[in-house]
């Protein structure tokens, strides 16, 4: 799939306008979670069923965000996030990763930020990808 | 009645109270409130100097009434009332005003602040004002102690306690004594037979002249008080004669009934009459009621039959015990969390999931497996396992929000366990953090790591997957940030402690409290912890919250000991600042004896309420209660309430 260029840590502040710092108090106001109850045991990304797609994996998602790491920003993580829930139920510290993620994409969907760039599909990936890909692409961008 | 020679002083408490108060400007006001003769402000009042100031003033200016002005009067009350005693002052005459917790630690307005130590240490002298002589009353009481729970606490506290020369109670609610430490392999760190040191402590609690062992049996009732509880012990009946039974097993051999053996934790089966284990103690087999096909009306009878010596006797009944005690020790100890609260995992549905004390029974040389580790659900054996961390615990969110303290330990003794027979054999340990808190186990878990090709991943197992001839775990490793699927044979869930069954009821029998948790609630977590807000009822061990072995036998030792302080004494001594009935204004009508919490005041037949000084804890519920104002409780009457609000709520003057 062509994805418009991947976001680079210096651009994260060109681009949002926010410190990291500001990003992960925007990211609990949004998601009404507490990233920092988290204590990295790694439940959620043992039980993740998108984990092997993702460049961090959940639990190192929430810790980027706990040391303010852009990286959490940068990382595919969010957009690959099916938003299953498997890691909500399964948290023991009732941290909603789910809509952590939700919020880390909203910070960039508000910016009215492409992430997949509709004309940059080719006919081939357009007849190869899975309908429920492309639709799902589409909420993220309009969300 | 103070004839108006009463002296204040004032702690800065180091800078605790003098920087949000004004001690010297407290001093110096309460100087020229009427009755005060004497006061001074000072840094520690608590030390030695500030007592020595305290006697002197009271032998110079021959003081009737004291105010110390200081910290919350259950720190440093005694103190003070016991350096005004060695002067010759009545210890009841003297009063705290509490400006520490009370003022300085929850104000930042140095100027409110320092007023409102004025006020409450001029109620205080008001207060003392009216203070009478009192003598405390002096109580007999009993010289036994009943300890709850045959675990390795229970059992350590009743010996030291029968050591030291009095009689203990020793109840049990299983047929043996021994509790969890009697299904163990080996201990942590230095790799005892677990039954090897714990049988000896048995065999001396049970041959002790001094300890009354009664086991299968339960507390059903408690009434009294420090010093004279009164207990009544219903003993389950054995069907059994101990003295008789020679073990010869005959009778379970004809028994036509097999049961889930609790002692192999669901492992093996049992019959209705069995022997809990080889060293139980009693040494008898036990005939289960609730398993048989009945005794009453009997309808096997086989047991009887077959057996030689005449042991087995249908008629016993349930005995209830009535005992006098002076002190009581709860040490009743801990199960596990139920593995089927983790449905993620298969807890309590897959076979092959078990928890970490089945796999003691599992390892253990008499155990159900002879000690040949092999998968329950189709016998083969274990060449694969993994041992899951937090099983139930650190989990605020569902399970258990502490840590159980002693699962980190205990699961790298049984992995090495497991390495030591299965050399080939691959072992994975799932974890969040290791928390081997204990003298020597950090030395020991790390050497299992470092020398035993344990593969220890730092994550939380999110599923386990049962697929028949093996099982798959669904891990992460959370140092490398890949995800983990490994195929084992076996998973062993470190499961999280929790108070044994019926703690809470028992609490409630014993007038304790609980934890958030479940766990028995000690006086105060630092400095009192074998203590309960109830006097004379002590805990020691698992009971208390999650502990290791050398932690409960130290604690059922220092029960033992808090318990011979009150045995030791000659006689107890009880506050005298109770309350008192004036029997002209009293109607009868009951409703203080409705308002007691303690159950110390009856309405006698006469028509007159009669407080048991003994029980009466000073609260003053019943002299709110009372309509006509006939209660009251010595040194905090009515009009000292009146005087202090005046004195607390007046303009100054």
């Amino acid at each position: 799939m062509t994805r418009t260029k991947q976001v680079e840590a210096e651009d994260i502040i060109a681009i949002t306008g926010m410190s990291m710092g500001d990003i992960v108090d925007k990211i609990e106001e949004l998601s009404g979670q507490n990233v920092f109850a988290c204590y990295q045991c790694g439940m959620c990304s043992a039980g993740c069923p998108m984990a092997e797609e993702m460049d961090l994996l959940p639990n190192q998602v929430l810790h980027a965000l706990q040391i303010q790491d852009p990286e959490a920003m940068t990382a595919n993580s969010m957009w690959v996030c099916a938003s299953c829930y498997s890691c909500q139920v399964r948290c023991p510290k009732g941290v909603d990763l789910a809509k952590v993620m939700e919020a880390m994409r909203q910070i960039y969907l508000r910016k009215q930020l492409d992430h997949v760039s509709l004309n940059g599909l080719t006919h081939r990936e357009i007849r190869r990808l899975p309908q429920i890909a492309i639709v799902s692409s589409f909420r993220k961008k309009t969300g | 009645m103070s004839q108006g020679r009463i002296g204040v002083f004032i702690c800065h408490c180091g800078m605790n109270i003098e920087e949000m108060v004004d001690t010297h400007r407290v001093a110096e006001t309460l100087k020229n409130y009427p009755g005060v003769v004497h006061a001074e402000d000072y840094d520690y009042m608590c030390s030695e100097i500030g007592q020595q100031k305290i006697r002197d003033a009271i032998v110079e200016h021959k003081l009737d009434g004291v105010v110390v002005a200081a910290c919350t009067p259950s720190m440093h009350q005694e103190t003070f009332r016991n350096a005004a005693e060695e002067v010759g002052l009545n210890r009841y005459r003297l009063e705290v005003a509490n400006i520490r917790e009370q003022v300085s630690w929850v104000h930042t307005d140095r100027e409110v602040a320092t007023e409102k130590a004025i006020r409450l240490t001029r109620a205080a002298v008001e207060k003392v004002r009216m203070d009478d002589d009192l003598t405390p009353i002096a109580v007999e009481h009993a010289t036994k102690c009943l300890v709850v729970g045959g675990g390795i606490t229970g059992i350590q506290a009743a010996v030291n306690v029968a050591n030291n020369g009095y009689d203990v109670i020793l109840v049990e609610k299983n047929p043996s004594i021994g509790g969890h430490m009697a299904q163990l392999s080996v201990t942590f760190p230095t790799l005892d037979c677990a039954q090897c040191i714990l049988t000896p402590r048995m065999v001396e609690a049970s041959r002790h002249p001094r300890i009354k062992l009664l086991t299968y049996s339960e507390v059903i009732d408690v009434s009294g008080y420090i010093g004279n509880y009164t207990v009544k012990i219903r003993k389950k009946p054995t069907y059994v004669d101990p003295d008789k039974c020679n073990l010869c097993n005959k009778c379970a051999e004809v028994c036509p009934v097999s049961v889930s053996e609790e002692f192999n934790e669901g492992l093996s089966q049992r019959k209705a009459i069995y022997l809990p284990f080889a060293q139980a103690i009693p040494s008898s087999y036990v005939l289960d009621e609730d398993a048989c096909l009945g005794v009453k009306p009997l309808r096997c009878g086989r047991c009887q039959e077959v057996c030689d010596v005449g042991a087995i006797n249908y008629d016993m009944a349930p005995e209830i015990i009535t005992e006098k005690v002076g002190a009581i020790i709860l040490a009743t100890g801990y199960d596990l969390y139920d593995p089927s609260n983790l449905t993620e995992y298969g807890g309590g549905k897959y076979p092959d999931v078990v928890t970490s004390l089945q796999f003691e029974r599992m390892v253990h040389p008499s155990g159900p497996m002879k000690g040949d580790l092999r998968r329950p659900s189709d016998g083969r054996p274990v060449n694969r396992i993994a041992f899951v961390h937090c099983a139930g615990s650190r989990d605020p969110e569902r399970h258990k929000p502490y840590c159980s303290r002693i699962c980190c330990t205990y699961t790298a003794k049984q992995a090495l366990l497991f390495k030591k027979s299965h050399s080939d054999g691959e072992a994975s340990v799932f974890y969040i953090d290791i928390r081997t808190d204990g003298k020597g186990y950090e030395e020991f878990a790390q050497n299992i790591i470092a020398s035993q090709r344990v593969r220890y991943i730092r994550g939380k197992v999110a599923k386990i997957v049962d697929e028949g001839d093996h099982l798959t775990v669904w891990g992460a490793d959370t140092l490398s940030g890949e995800r983990v699927e490994i195929d084992v044979d076996l998973v062993v869930l470190a499961m999280a402690v929790v108070p044994s069954k019926g703690t809470e009821e028992m609490a409630k029998t014993f007038h304790i409290n609980v934890d958030e948790n479940g766990f028995l609630k000690e006086a105060h977590p630092k400095l009192r912890p074998v203590e309960t807000t109830t006097a004379g009822v002590f805990i020691a061990g698992m009971a208390q919250g999650p502990k290791d072995i050398p932690d409960s036998v130290a604690q059922g030792s220092a029960a033992a000991a808090k318990a011979i302080e009150i045995l030791s004494q000659k006689e107890l001594t009880h506050s005298p600042e109770v309350a008192t009935v004036n029997e002209e204004l009293c109607s009868g009508c009951g409703v203080c004896t409705r308002a007691c919490p303690y159950d110390a005041i009856k309405v006698e037949r006469s028509g007159i309420a009669v407080v048991n000084e003994i029980l009466c804890s000073g609260c003053g519920a019943c002299a709110a209660a009372c309509p006509t104002g006939a209660i009251e409780v010595k040194n905090d009457r009515r009009v000292q309430y009146a005087a202090m609000l005046a004195a607390v709520l007046g303009r100054d003057e």
